[in-house]
């Protein structure tokens, strides 16, 4: 696996050859609240760069999930539909949203490393 | 108009409380634990909830006082004895709903509870029907406590004896630090539990006490999910003023002897809703699955035909399921009446469900 990259929408993204699997970060979490719901999308499906590709709702209200890099769906994560609330435990881990099959790596490499996306959470508090 | 706030906000502040702006006051949505774990704390022990926003309005007079709140208020005030409360509204000239209440009779003359963000239209549509010699204040000096939960009784009991006295909408007046307080057997939760009208210049210290004995703050988001599952009405969401009391499902709040006599504002159309049924009218509804349908979600028949709309959904903690409050074309009221509720432009199954979802445990 690579390096983890950073979306300013809060995803991350990690790279196994032409399969990224992404998910959303600890910082989302946080902000969102306790998450009580969540959708994902079915493999085959086709996503854009930024376009919506899944849902997350906390007590709070609903959030769209998009795909910081576009590509074909491979697998939506059932479990984390099955126990949302697993998102808010593990989610740069083992609650990752789905698996999608990259056209273009140039999208991966222009996403923001650790580093950045901490400072970009700093500037940008909500 | 300024921001305002209640004289707990800096307190609230150091707690970790998230604000958020509400009815023109910043009030606390929630604090550190979240609105989940607040939720169940709340259930399982004691929670309090700052509602000082809410409007203390004390109104005092003679028994022509009686007379001219009742043209406003369906609810028996001839006979409402000194220290209990009843739940009721101010209906206009056709029936709906201006507001929600919680009105007590006091020795003078009576207190009313009113919705922080109705409150001065409430006062402006009650003092229509008030004569000179009535007297009326919104008292802005108190702060209001709202202590709920399973361990309410046993630590304020130790506090302020003789509260766990007190019936289910009941109160009265009690001592604490030198100065008069008063409490009610209430609440909007479901639980057992008290409403606390103090000073604002004593308030900090009640609640320095609640604190030590574990009683967590309770932010508004978890008062939404609580009011929920206990199936309460939220004014500006479940109610407002074009929804009646008969289509809101509350025609048990109007009391029995008015329901005969009428003699209130929008009686006409009220007795002819009694007679005959509402077109549409408030339900619970469950989705079958984890998705949650939020207010304005459109409700459609199992054939498809669109028959309603939610008011409020959110995820109910302790029911562990998502649940909602809507209206529906009366026809599809019944309990266990299977429904589809339109989500993101997808249709998902649901059913009207029993009220309230989580089963309440007054002291009666």
């Amino acid at each position: 696996m690579s390096e983890k990259k950073f979306s300013k929408k809060h995803e991350w993204v990690s790279l196994d050859g032409d399969v990224a699997t992404v998910g959303i970060t600890k910082h989302a979490t946080e902000m969102l609240g306790d998450i009580v719901f969540v959708e994902v999308p079915d493999a085959g499906k086709a996503v854009e760069k930024e376009g919506q590709a899944a849902v997350v709702e906390s007590t709070k209200a609903a959030s769209d999930v998009y795909s910081p890099i576009s590509g074909e769906i491979t697998e939506g994560n059932k479990a984390i539909a099955d126990d949302p609330g697993s998102v808010n435990s593990d989610p740069e881990g083992a609650s990752w949203f789905f698996k999608l099959k990259i056209k273009d790596k140039g999208e991966y490499d222009s996403l923001m490393s650790k580093d950045e996306y901490d400072k970009f959470c700093k500037e940008n508090p909500s | 108009m300024e921001v305002q706030k209640t004289a707990l906000y800096n307190y609230h502040k150091n707690l970790g409380a998230k604000f958020v702006p509400f009815a023109g006051y910043e009030m606390p949505i929630q604090y550190k634990d979240g609105i989940v774990k607040e939720h169940i704390s709340t259930r399982t022990h004691a929670g309090f909830f700052d509602v000082s926003h809410m409007g203390q309005f004390f109104l005092e007079g003679d028994e022509t006082l009686i007379e001219s709140l009742e043209k406003i208020i369906p609810a028996d005030l001839k006979n409402l004895k000194i220290n209990h409360s009843k739940y009721s509204f101010l209906l206009n000239n056709e029936g709906g709903i201006i507001d929600d209440l919680i009105i007590t009779r006091t020795e003078k003359g009576f207190c009313i509870i009113l919705n922080a963000a109705c409150k001065e239209n409430d006062i402006k549509q009650i003092s229509q029907f008030l004569k000179k010699n009535h007297k009326h204040l919104l008292n802005n000096d108190l702060s209001l406590i709202a202590l709920q939960g399973p361990k309410s009784v046993e630590i304020l009991e130790k506090l302020i004896p003789g509260v766990a006295k007190l019936k289910f909408m009941t109160g009265s007046n009690f001592e604490y630090e030198g100065e008069k307080l008063y409490v009610t057997r209430s609440g909007y939760t479901g639980e057992d539990g008290f409403e606390i009208s103090i000073s604002n210049t004593k308030v900090e210290k009640l609640i320095d006490y609640l604190i030590s004995n574990e009683v967590k703050p309770i932010g508004l988001g978890a008062r939404d999910t609580l009011r929920l599952e206990a199936g309460l009405c939220l004014y500006g969401h479940d109610l407002n003023e074009k929804i009646n009391p008969v289509e809101a499902n509350l025609k048990w709040a109007i009391a029995k002897k008015r329901k005969e006599v009428g003699g209130f504002n929008g009686w006409e159309k009220i007795k002819n809703l009694l007679a005959n049924g509402s077109e549409k009218i408030r339900v619970g509804i469950k989705p079958d699955g984890k998705v949650i349908a939020r207010e304005n979600t459109k409700i459609f028949s199992s054939d498809n035909n669109e028959i309603g709309f939610i008011t409020s959904g959110t995820f109910g903690p302790s029911v562990n399921a998502p649940v909602a409050m809507g209206y529906v074309k009366s026809e599809f009221s019944e309990i266990g009446t299977s429904i589809q509720l339109e989500v993101r432009g997808k249709k998902y199954g649901g059913k009207i469900s029993e009220l309230p979802f989580y089963k309440k445990s007054y002291v009666k």
